[in-house]
């Protein structure tokens, strides 16, 4: 049966297994392959996405439990990178695999939108589910500072 | 995405049957010969415009890579040292994957070797591509080449200037006869406008938008997606199994029983389920009914590894190294102390788990490849396929963390194997975290008994290192080609340190655990035992740290490398600046915070010299590091950014097996599967990192391994000077802070 659902803006349907996991819908069934499968298991954050808004995990999120709601990708962040988060990500020169980067920004990107100028607190909080192999965190926290300064300074030019 | 495309397919055809010697030459070099190896190999002299250079006609300018990129930087580093000698701005320059041609590109990318070794002929790459497009204006214009000058992008002559981009010159140039690359001329370092210059990573775009194409990313037309049941004890082999409930999940549309063996195999194979999807796959392996025969390996575990080493350690080793008369100074010192260190099991844990994609029809196969060798991988394709390895294509993919893991070609074996019985369809093989935990390649396990006396003065009067452990050269030597034993202690074998009286001794212990190597392999152990027991020596003498470092290490000098005679000497001038350098920016023995301690270590690997002082306290039975500086020579850094970047992950990989879990072993498997019970760092755990790195003009030496040998000791050796608890095992455990 198909199950319907927004994917980054646009209308969206498939027909799975209702249990079938919405990473590898996203990866195998719809070939956006910007999520990543790290653990299967809630554990890495590679495959975080945005639910309503909301930081999840796709690989332990049913497809079922999608329907009707709003999902958002690293796809669907910016057409061209220009994000103020994918920006930042860019100009601290963050990742080096840049496997994990996709859950890391999706997180951050949450995180931002509760919270515009979080503290170091707050970013250790908000990112202790995302594991970074290559260990780039301490440039993951000045690139959320970043994109902090940045959306602020946007708020002050507009203001 | 500008990689994963073949390039130069004609002189790929002509020559891939040499990558079955390039296999030979592979198996025979550990990753630490590497830099010093490929500066030795002939290459011949390929046109540069077909091997490494591309411009179109609009002057658009793409580099292309012969080495793997596996977050190191690679990507970055080598196009950046051909746009210098080239002449072109960085801004102009695309980067694209080489394809596997052992003819023209290197073996594979590890023992952070690739900028190293490919420093002098990238070098004279760019010069003769730029040369011959200076010759090619200078006919146009029928002057002298000498008067003309590349700059930009273009060649620019006399007054008023005249000019010619290069995509106005590429064709008449490429046609141009090739300088000896032995005499062509190479630019001035004073007019380097690339190299030496801070650089984002021509990646970082794609890697932060989720375009970037990692190996399992990869998307054929009619693939399956498959997962593999194998033998949870290493070296079991499959007794039977029933397909019926896997064939009966929804998308599962073959189960294929697959053997692996020789030299590049971790398991002997096993039960691939095809599906129409990962997911799939994995349900239908969840409900396979397998039978293993678990052989001998079965009652294999880390507390009889354990006892192995015990025993072992209660007898003298293979004598390796022997100056002096070490036992007889032990004996009548008047200062002498002992200690045990231990390491454990660890895993590589790359965040993208391996996969590999392979399509083999009768006339020809392609594999997309997340890997450190693709030449290894194309051979062992086409000895699965039967196939000439010029009808194997490999297309290498980005990959999600390396480490030395994904030199390995097991899981390119798997894949080939499975894809000869697909009928033709596109099979990528999948690993779960599960199985990447389960059937890795390991650091080894080893047991260090460290003896040093001191004399009346505070010196070191002897200094006897003793190992026993599960030696990666006797993993791959089969034959008994690598003796195990002076390799296992990597640089620990030149210690820098003066002493009269000097002996190390090594014994193998057995395991069926694959061993390989990890992150700076021999090192990452070495460095933590070496710079730790040292610092306890000081201790004993009551010095200073860092004093007593730097009175041992003594005069300006070269140390050969011992039993490496060919291999750059260790220089403790430039030794001697990382440490100073390090503590000074750290402020040494400037007073902390009541709680917190600092610690230094330093090591020499990889030809490159590194050195970190660690701030660390520690709170309820759990090690804080507050802060991490680090100095590094690596010789002239091409890209300092990156080399920082390098170092700062470096320290987080050695932590993270420092301050967390160990691969432990029980029924002759590992008790660890994911990330709950094997943990990584987190982001609250990171320090302060700071990395200065010397601007040296010595020739580039590696750099995405010599930052973690010091990152373990440097902590451990503050936890010392904070608490007075010497760590001698790790992962640190609570009982050993207490």
């Amino acid at each position: 049966m198909a199950i319907s659902f927004t994917l980054n803006g646009k209308p969206q349907s498939v027909d799975v297994s209702p249990d079938m996991p919405l990473l590898w819908v996203l990866r195998d069934t719809l070939n956006m392959t910007g999520t990543k499968f790290g653990c299967g298991m809630a554990l890495c954050g590679a495959c975080t996405v945005h639910i309503n808004g909301e930081a999840t995990r796709s690989c332990v999120t049913a497809i079922s439990s999608v329907a009707g709601k709003k999902v958002t990708t690293i796809e669907g962040l910016s057409a061209d990178g220009s994000h103020p988060v994918q920006q930042a990500w860019m100009e601290e020169d963050v990742p080096q695999c840049g496997y994990c980067q996709s859950g890391q920004i999706m997180s951050a990107v949450a995180l931002l939108s509760k919270k515009p100028n979080p503290t170091d607190t707050d970013i250790d909080d908000a990112m202790s589910g995302n594991i970074c192999r290559c260990g780039t965190y301490q440039r993951i926290r000045k690139a959320i500072h970043r994109a902090a300064s940045m959306h602020t300074a946007k708020a002050n030019s507009a203001a | 995405m500008a990689i994963a495309a073949v390039v130069n397919r004609r002189d790929f055809l002509k020559t891939g049957a040499a990558g079955g010697v390039a296999l030979v030459i592979g198996f025979h070099l550990s990753p630490a010969a590497f830099a010093d190896q490929a500066q030795d190999q002939e290459k011949k002299t390929p046109n540069p415009f077909d091997a490494w250079v591309r411009i179109t006609p609009d002057n658009r300018v793409t580099l292309i890579l012969g080495k793997s990129e596996m977050g190191q930087g690679i990507m970055t580093a080598l196009p950046m040292i051909l746009a210098e000698e080239l002449c072109v701005d960085w801004k102009q320059v695309k980067v694209q994957q080489a394809a596997t041609n052992p003819k023209i590109y290197d073996l594979g990318t590890g023992g952070s070797g690739s900028v190293a070794g490919s420093w002098l002929p990238l070098r004279r790459a760019g010069a003769a591509a730029r040369e011959m497009l200076v010759a090619a204006a200078a006919k146009q214009w029928e002057v002298g080449p000498d008067t003309c000058k590349a700059q930009g992008g273009q060649v620019i002559h006399g007054h008023p200037q005249r000019s010619l981009s290069y995509g106005e010159l590429v064709e008449a140039a490429s046609k141009l006869p090739i300088p000896n690359l032995n005499t062509v001329p190479l630019k001035n370092s004073d007019d380097f406008t690339v190299v030496g210059h801070d650089t984002r990573r021509f990646e970082g775009r794609d890697k932060a938008t989720g375009s970037a194409k990692f190996g399992i990313d990869s998307r054929v037309p009619g693939m399956l997606f498959a997962v593999v049941a194998r033998c949870p004890v290493f070296g079991g082999k499959l007794a039977s199994f029933d397909a019926a409930k896997a064939k009966a999940v929804p998308g599962v549309r073959d189960i294929i029983p697959f053997e692996t063996s020789g030299r590049g195999a971790s398991t002997t194979g096993g039960v691939a389920v095809l599906a129409d999807n990962s997911w799939a796959a994995i349900q239908g392996r969840n409900v396979l009914e397998v039978k293993w025969d678990e052989g001998p390996a079965a009652k294999e575990s880390t507390a009889e590894l354990q006892k192995q080493f015990l025993a072992n350690a209660a007898k003298p080793g293979r004598v390796l190294r022997n100056e002096g008369d070490a036992d007889s100074a032990l004996g009548s010192s008047p200062k002498k102390i002992e200690a045990v260190y231990e390491l454990p099991f660890a895993p590589h844990a790359c965040m993208e788990p391996m996969n590999c994609t392979v399509q083999i029809r009768p006339d020809g196969a392609e594999a997309w490849i997340p890997t450190q060798a693709p030449q290894w991988a194309q051979g062992v394709i086409a000895e699965a396929s039967k196939l000439p390895p010029e009808k194997v294509i490999v297309h290498t993919t980005l990959m999600g963390g390396g480490f030395g893991r994904r030199y390995q070609a097991d899981f390119v074996m798997e894949a080939a194997q499975v894809a000869t019985k697909s009928a033709g369809r596109p099979v990528m093989v999948l690993w779960t975290r599960e199985d990447d935990m389960h059937h890795g390649f390991y650091r080894p396990a080893s047991y260090h008994k460290m003896q040093g006396a001191l004399d009346a003065n505070g010196n070191l009067a002897a200094w006897k290192h003793f190992q026993t452990s599960t030696s990666i050269a006797a993993k791959w030597s089969q034959e008994g080609a690598n003796d195990p034993g002076l390799g296992e202690f990597g640089t620990g074998a030149t210690i820098p340190y003066i002493t009269p009286n000097l002996r190390l001794e090594y014994t193998l212990a057995e395991s069926s655990v694959p061993r390989a190597w990890w992150r700076s392999v021999e090192h990452s152990s070495s460095g933590f035992v070496v710079e730790s027991f040292i610092d306890e020596l000081a201790a004993a003498a009551g010095q200073d740290p860092l004093a007593f470092r730097l009175k041992l290490i003594g005069e300006d000098r070269k140390i050969p490398r011992f039993g490496e005679e060919k291999a750059t000497p260790l220089d403790t001038a430039r030794l001697k600046g990382v440490l100073q350098l390090a503590a000074e920016k750290a402020g040494w023995g400037k007073p902390l915070p009541k709680g917190m301690g600092r610690g230094i270590a330093t090591f020499f690997s990889f030809n490159s010299y590194t050195a970190a002082v660690a701030e660390a306290s520690v709170k309820d039975g759990t090690v804080e590091v507050h802060r991490l500086v680090y100095a590094v020579d690596c010789g002239r850094p091409i890209n300092p950014e990156g080399v920082r970047a390098q170092v700062e992950s470096a320290a987080i990989y050695g932590l993270s097996a420092a301050l967390h879990d160990a691969i432990t072993i029980k029924d002759g498997r590992v008790e660890q599967s994911n990330f709950n019970d094997y943990k990584m760092p987190l982001m609250s755990e990171t320090p302060k990192t700071e990395v200065h790195v010397i601007m040296s003009k010595e020739e580039p030496t590696g750099i995405g391994e010599p930052g973690l040998p010091v990152v373990t000791p440097a902590m451990c050796n503050a936890i010392f000077a904070a608490t007075g608890k010497r760590i001698r095992r790790l992962p640190i455990r609570r009982e050993d802070l207490a």
